[in-house]
């Protein structure tokens, strides 16, 4: 019978496998922060193991970041002491370091891709759930905790149970202006939270191959808020034409062999998948999120669901507690939710597409009085790029806030902080109670959707502002 | 890893489903470099209401947490297995949990019970009832017991086997050497190193 792609890529990489054991899976590239490492480190420093394999490691400082005065010390003091951990341990170990400052610098899952390290066929892990984003090169990759961590760093592999698979398959073309971003909320509403558990996705379909790489990637990075292990696109064309001429893709004789290997990877026609659901591209218009988890999200064109309406008694019980938080009455629609912060970036919709995209919207037009925009770059390579374009003049005239690259205010773990009660409308993956600051509120949506919700103050699409 | 083997203790009762690993252990507390001390953080929000159960010296000294379904939904924070059990859970039993929680809970010494939805309910009810009431978590006999209540769960007998015996797993896989660096010798020669191209 034939084999998914996921299991393709899984059965290339067992090392070991024995009866009524997991197998233990290689590790082709560590991605490293400093928010999940130092203890792992400093587990290898108690048992008085090496890291096996520095040259399959690579590490950023993202998490903690600020966005502005880069260049000064952090003010923080804890989290210079985790940043300041980070260097003094990839010095002990001889792992590379894009620290602050540094061009390559960015959000571990947006550089990765940008540096061609990410490739088709491989497993990658870090300490970050977001690490599903490397799956649109039809990678493995997977979140993991601080134990697996320390593993991996000790011996370059992870034991694993085999995961499930499960097809997404999207037929059809996006209609104007729904986005990866829209699809991966539609897809998340219908599944739920839980709905990918124990899995991992491989997006399928027409529209999914129509999504460049940049959209791929922000569809994979949303895989773990649908529960999903991984998230997987087969590589095609549009992966070849991507990672040809990066920095750590294959050259000459090593493409051409890469290239012939990578076509290999594609689901066989015979292969089953242990779960299959399907959604038509035609149907996807722009999503928000209304409640405090990301499958809670609906068409930007809805109204905030009634939980009394709700069948299941556990989805009112969230649904009531989530209205609760979010300061939202059944009813209301969405576009009449009005927002003090904007916050595009993040390792969802931080690369450049993303930031050309809400540019679009906001040339010639102005932040509605009162509104906070953060622009911030997923890494220093796109904020470059971003600049040689203008785009950061666009948004400096708009009156957004032009930023350095880190995760800033997706978590909130730096100083781009909302207050209790402030309200945003987010390109990031998590509408969690406080996510973005103690008492903060967050819709997730597109780019495009946080631009023209910038000008009009409340949650908008593009089509919605006067020219 | 400290062996796991059996329990027995009070339950605490949360009724929410999809809880997520911010809530489990917020952000701010992430920035620590120790593995130590984060019970504290544990719930650090919702422990602000005065009638979060969490506050009900009813379950003062829980060691079992019973938790809605989805239970560690969210980020891949091992953090929040230590906030946990730095707490004084050792279990926590719901009627699904996330994969890396679930996964990063075996690696700390939290045993994670999967039982369906009514065994969940009803263990909840017992407890709401009785915050007095026992409940025995064997991890030998994968059972739960609590009043008349018994319920069997499923678990590999590999993971058991080293919970049990609270085994370091980067032990067991350096006994694989030979088998790692022979899958090392094998590996493509495009494949990609990070050492600056």
């Amino acid at each position: 019978m034939g084999r998914t792609l996921a299991e393709k890529v899984w059965d290339a990489h067992v090392v070991r496998r024995a009866e009524g054991e997991p197998d233990l899976l290689y590790v082709d590239l560590h991605l490293v922060h400093e928010v999940t490492s130092p203890q792992a480190f400093e587990g290898l420093r108690l048992a008085g193991r090496r890291v096996r394999r520095p040259d399959l490691a690579i590490a950023t400082e993202d998490h903690n970041v600020p966005t502005t005065d880069i260049g000064r010390p952090i003010a923080d003091p804890v989290s210079r002491t985790q940043v300041e951990t980070l260097r003094r341990n990839c010095a002990e170990f001889g792992i590379r370091l894009h620290s602050m400052g540094d061009a390559n610098q960015g959000i571990v899952h947006v550089i990765g891709p940008q540096l061609g390290l990410t490739q088709p066929g491989m497993t990658a892990v870090c300490g970050d759930s977001h690490t599903s984003t490397h799956g649109a090169f039809g990678a493995l990759a997977f979140g993991i905790g601080t134990s697996e961590v320390e593993h991996v760093l000790a011996t370059q592999t992870l034991p694993l149970a085999r995961p499930k698979t499960m097809a997404v398959t999207v037929e059809g073309d996006l209609p104007p202006g729904a986005t990866a971003k829209d699809l991966v909320l539609a897809v998340i509403a219908r599944i739920g939270t839980g709905g990918g558990q124990g899995h991992v996705i491989e997006y399928r379909g027409s529209a999914v191959r129509a999504l460049s790489m940049e959209g791929r990637m922000t569809v994979c990075n949303m895989s773990i808020e649908a529960g999903a292990r991984a998230g997987m696109v087969a590589p095609d064309e549009t992966t070849f034409a991507y990672l040809q001429g990066r920095p750590h893709a294959p050259k000459d004789a090593d493409w051409d062999d890469a290239v012939a290997y990578w076509r290999s990877l594609r689901t066989d026609d015979d292969a089953t998948f242990d779960t299959e659901v399907q959604l038509d591209a035609a149907d996807i218009t722009p999503y928000v999120t209304w409640g405090t988890n990301p499958a809670q999200g609906v068409p930007l064109g809805a109204n905030v669901p009634d939980p009394a309406a709700m069948i299941d008694a556990a989805a009112r019980e969230a649904a009531e507690r989530a209205l609760a938080y979010m300061g939202l009455r059944a009813g209301t629609p969405m576009r009449e939710v009005t927002v003090d912060t904007v916050f595009i970036g993040s390792c969802t919709n931080g690369r450049i597409e993303d930031l050309r995209a809400a540019a679009e919207v906001l040339r010639d037009q102005r932040v509605a009085d009162g509104v906070r925009v953060l622009v911030v770059p997923g890494s220093m390579a796109v904020k470059a790029q971003a600049e040689s374009e203008g785009l950061d003049a666009v948004f400096t005239a708009a009156g957004a806030q032009w930023r350095s690259a880190g995760c800033s205010m997706c978590l909130g773990m730096n100083p781009d902080t909302m207050a209790a009660g402030e309200r945003s409308a987010s390109t990031s993956n998590r509408n969690f109670e406080g996510r973005q600051g103690r008492g903060s509120r967050t819709h997730l949506v597109s780019p495009a959707v946080a631009a023209a919700t910038a000008v009009a103050g409340h949650l908008a699409a593009p089509t919605d502002l006067k020219g | 890893m400290e062996p796991f083997v059996t329990t027995i203790g009070r339950a605490v009762p949360l009724r929410r489903s999809d809880v997520d690993t911010d809530q489990i252990i917020p952000s701010d507390w992430l920035k620590r470099v120790e593995r130590t001390g984060f019970g504290a953080g544990l719930f650090a929000e919702w422990r602000t209401d005065p009638g979060f159960v969490f506050n009900d010296d009813r379950y003062a000294g829980a060691t079992v947490l019973l938790a809605g379904p989805n239970f560690g939904t969210g980020s891949s924070r091992e953090h929040a297995v230590w906030a946990l059990t730095d707490y004084g859970l050792r279990v926590v039993i719901s009627a699904r949990f996330a994969d890396i929680f679930r996964g990063n809970a075996l690696k700390g010494g939290l045993l994670p019970v999967q039982l369906p939805a009514e065994t969940v309910e009803r263990l909840m009810h017992l407890v709401e009832t009785d915050p007095a009431t026992a409940v025995t978590v064997d991890l030998g006999a994968r059972q739960v017991r609590a009043g008349d209540l018994v319920a069997d769960f499923a678990l590999d007998d590999y993971t058991r086997w080293r919970l049990m015996e609270g085994l370091d797993d980067i032990g067991l896989t350096l006994r694989h050497e030979p088998d790692i660096a022979a899958y090392e010798a094998d590996r493509p020669g495009w494949l990609p190193v990070t050492t600056p191209a």
